[in-house]
């Protein structure tokens, strides 16, 4: 089996992500996938493709994290978490997700809480190459200390 | 002492450099290694409220003080996924 948790520039596959899980001894109902793609379009730009970067060894604690916040909040859901760095073409997957666990309701909650986190806390950059120049993405200043920004993510998970 | 400092993403482009080799005082800060890069390269400053900061590949806060041989990075606002 893979590793649960993984940074690296290869193409991301989805069944990979799921066989690092295992099959829980026949014990789980459901397993929830999530798969983010590279959009030809973004803020009214023609993008072209986007270079990933990651602070990698604090992106990996960073997700490691994650996993503990998901497993205090859903026990029972184990997670698989794998993202992709370097140039990523239009309609390739830069994340790859997956929540298994013995009900489907705190996999799907969990599986939306992790990209959620992911945005937040991981050090990782997406620079968009758009028709006319580039532009580094800038979204949220990473502070895994920050309580809002956790609720937030359950919130959203949860709706 | 000594310390590595790594940026990333816009922060390495200002810098033009993903990692810096610094020489601080005793009981220097991430602050003042952040206040030192910022008036090296001025255009840095406008992150100064927007940065999060890791010592060793672990989240730490500005008034963290370093020590030899660490290694400082400063990071922009994220957007993984």
């Amino acid at each position: 089996m893979g590793p649960l948790l993984h940074i690296g520039p290869g193409p991301l596959a989805l069944d990979e992500v799921m066989a690092s899980l295992g099959d829980g001894a026949g014990s789980d109902g459901a397993v929830v996938t999530f798969l983010g793609l590279v959009r030809n379009h973004n803020l009214g730009r023609s993008v072209r493709y986007l270079e990933y970067e990651a602070y990698e060894p604090l992106a990996l604690r960073a997700f490691e994290r994650i996993g503990a916040e998901v497993a205090e909040r859903w026990p029972g859901v184990r997670l698989a978490l794998h993202h992709r760095i370097g140039r990523l073409e239009i309609g390739e997957a830069s994340i790859a997700i997956a929540a298994r666990s013995p009900h489907r309701g705190d996999a799907y909650s969990a599986c939306r809480y992790t990209i959620e986190r992911v945005k937040q806390i991981a050090p990782i950059w997406k620079r968009e190459f758009f028709d006319g120049g580039d532009v580094w993405i800038e979204g949220a200043t990473a502070n895994p200390d920050d309580e809002r920004a956790r609720h937030e993510a359950e919130r959203l998970a949860c709706a | 002492m000594r310390v590595t400092v790594r940026l990333f993403a816009r922060l390495r482009d200002i810098a033009g450099a993903s990692e810096l080799a610094r020489d601080l005082a005793p009981g220097a800060t991430i602050g003042d290694v952040w206040r030192q890069l910022a008036h090296e390269f001025p255009e840095l400053s406008k992150y100064e409220r927007s940065i999060s900061t890791a010592v060793n590949a672990d989240y730490a806060r500005m008034d963290h003080v370093v020590g030899d041989g660490d290694e400082i990075a400063f990071l922009p606002p994220v957007s993984g996924g």
